[in-house]
């Protein structure tokens, strides 16, 4: 599986409060909650995002709340893959669970910058800077994460076994 | 190889007799927790595993919180849905308005949690429970559907952070103060994918309000978990509030921890987090001058007994300055009438404060106290991003409850000790 698209590059700490803020969460409506995807810190995002783009982070990205509704909105809005240096721990088990990608690697994160285009191959963690002509190596997940990201998602890993 | 609290709770409920940081492992739950936020999300993924019961009505918890009483006609259709869901599969725990409180207050009173337990909540702040000796981690609504479901969840078993506790705070210091100053020690990642683990003779100077607070904060520094030893006041609370069986789980003498801090409870002042991140910390000696808009003194934080007693008992006899509002919510039902009793709501209303039935409101920019644009509020809350309580230009100071109630009498964020 591979991911193609530009990239939309923030900082540390981009907590769930701006991914989707709470006066939002009054639905659970993915479409809904793209639509307000990332307002408070970036109000152009969701007029710009387009289908298969790259949100590209420094560390601790999704920090905070536990709200499904931050990846929700992310993976609704178009995104196709988050590649941050590390990500806030219920936002990463989020993210597997509902199977948006996302990937760790501090050296592809240093070498990004908004508005260039990657390709992700997540089977083998090849992360490729197409504007500048770099590769980067992120860690693959571990086998047990792969088999609920093969599945969709951990509903439908339950469902198989 | 030794393991820690929270690894022997771990394995304890994996059925292994030992496991390490980094194993991914699946263990048996003894409590699931959503609220009306995150429930709708997992009943509709629920659904989808096509089970059609939970795996134990006596393990499952819903709190509607957040954006209760109903602030809007979708948060009532969200409310209306759990609450069905709820009655459908016949939740044990479904806590109505009337009977319910913040989640996070709620559940250790009802005497839901207790030690050695493993608790996930589709809510950040679930890792409150640690300040019982349990371990309890916030998840996301699918975990949540998950957990419900089959009783299990998935984790990777963390490394772990110690935090050895000495002396006695002094003043109108609290455990909020101890965790903000912990947080601004060591960032707001300083314990990601970690359990911060507290133990150490200063521990038994900190009450169970203390460590709630402490615990909650946890996740504010991007632990997995916090967890507190269990002594006898931890037994003592759990003896008055619960009939549940209990297991004490101590961390071996080898047991292995990435670093350790030694935290002097003395020496700690009175802390306030600056927007817009908890670490963003300064010591009240160091705040200069900030003047604010409105208070809110609550939260599953700061909404428990002895906060609305400080918070009586600063802004007794006097009045909240002209121009501020002051918002005081108490946890849950039963704090709401101990304080009533006590005579605590009296003076608090009194002063020109205003006290809220329980809710999450304010804490998150739901309803009941939202800042506008440029407005400043000191906040015993959890979190001080960007928009956190309102607008995208307004700005959350964090404080203890006796920091916060001396700054609603001046208009300015205010050392206690100067009222």
């Amino acid at each position: 599986m591979k991911a193609k698209g530009k990239v939309f590059r923030y900082q540390d700490n981009v907590d769930t409060d701006v991914i989707i803020p709470a006066r939002h969460l009054n639905t659970s409506d993915p479409k809904e909650l793209a639509s307000h995807c990332m307002e408070d810190i970036d109000k152009d995002f969701i007029k710009n995002v387009k289908n298969g783009d790259i949100i590209v982070a420094d560390k601790n990205f999704g920090c905070g709340s536990s709200r499904e509704h931050a990846p929700i909105a992310i993976k609704a809005s178009g995104i196709s893959c988050v590649i941050a240096t590390t990500f806030a721990r219920i936002f990463y088990r989020n993210a597997i669970n509902i199977g948006l990608p996302i990937m760790e690697c501090e050296e592809a994160v240093k070498g990004t910058e908004q508005g260039d285009e990657l390709e992700v191959d997540f089977d083998t963690g090849l992360i490729r800077n197409l504007t500048k002509g770099t590769t980067f190596n992120a860690q693959p997940f571990p086998e047990f994460m792969q088999k609920i990201i093969a599945a969709d998602g951990l509903i439908n890993y339950i469902k198989t076994k | 190889m030794g393991m820690t609290m929270t690894q022997k709770i771990l394995a304890a409920h994996t059925g292994l007799e030992n496991v390490v940081p980094g194993q991914l492992i699946e263990a048996d739950l003894d409590l699931v927790l959503g609220n009306d936020i995150t429930t709708p999300v997992a009943v509709t993924e629920f659904t989808k595993t096509g089970v059609n019961k939970v795996f134990d009505k006596s393990k499952v918890a819903i709190v509607p919180d957040h954006f209760t009483p109903n602030k809007d006609i979708k948060a009532a259709e969200q409310c209306k849905l759990v609450r069905e869901f709820a009655c459908k599969m016949e939740v044990e725990n479904y806590f109505e308005i009337g009977q319910m409180g913040i989640e996070h207050c709620l559940i250790p009173e009802k005497g839901l949690a207790v030690p050695g337990d493993l608790i996930i909540g589709a809510d950040s702040h679930t890792c409150t429970y640690g300040a019982l000796g349990a371990f309890s981690t916030g998840v996301g609504s699918t975990d949540m559907a998950a957990g419900m479901a089959t009783g299990k969840a998935w984790f990777k078993v963390p490394a772990a952070l110690k935090f050895v506790l000495k002396g006695k705070p002094q003043g109108w210091v609290s455990g909020k103060d101890v965790i903000l100053h912990i947080i601004g020690m060591i960032g707001v990642d300083g314990a990601l994918y970690k359990s911060m683990e507290f133990m150490g003779e200063g521990l038994i100077n900190l009450s169970m309000d203390d460590r709630f607070t402490m615990a909650n904060m946890a996740i504010e520094a991007g632990a997995k978990n916090g967890i507190f030893m269990v002594d006898e006041r931890t037994i003592e609370y759990v003896k008055e509030h619960s009939t549940r069986s209990y297991k004490v789980y101590e961390p071996d003498s080898d047991a292995v921890y990435e670093k350790e801090y030694v935290i002097d409870l003395s020496t700690i002042r009175p802390t306030v987090a600056f927007p817009h991140l908890p670490d963003n910390t300064r010591t009240i000696d160091e705040v200069g001058d900030v003047s604010i808009d409105q208070v809110v003194i609550g939260s599953c934080t700061n909404g428990r007994m002895e906060d609305l007693r400080v918070t009586a008992k600063i802004l007794k006899g006097k009045k909240v300055k002209k121009g501020i509002r002051c918002i005081v919510f108490p946890g849950t039902q039963n704090i709401y009438l101990q304080a009533v009793k006590e005579g605590l709501v009296t003076d608090i209303v009194e002063a020109g404060a205003v006290f809220s039935t329980p809710t999450c409101g304010p804490c998150l920019g739901g309803h009941m106290g939202i800042l506008a644009k440029g407005e400043r509020a000191v906040s015993t809350t959890n979190r001080n991003f960007v928009g956190r309580m309102g607008h995208v230009e307004s700005e959350v100071y964090l404080a203890s409850p006796a920091v916060a109630a001396a700054s609603a009498l001046t208009g300015k964020i205010t050392d206690p000790d100067d009222i």
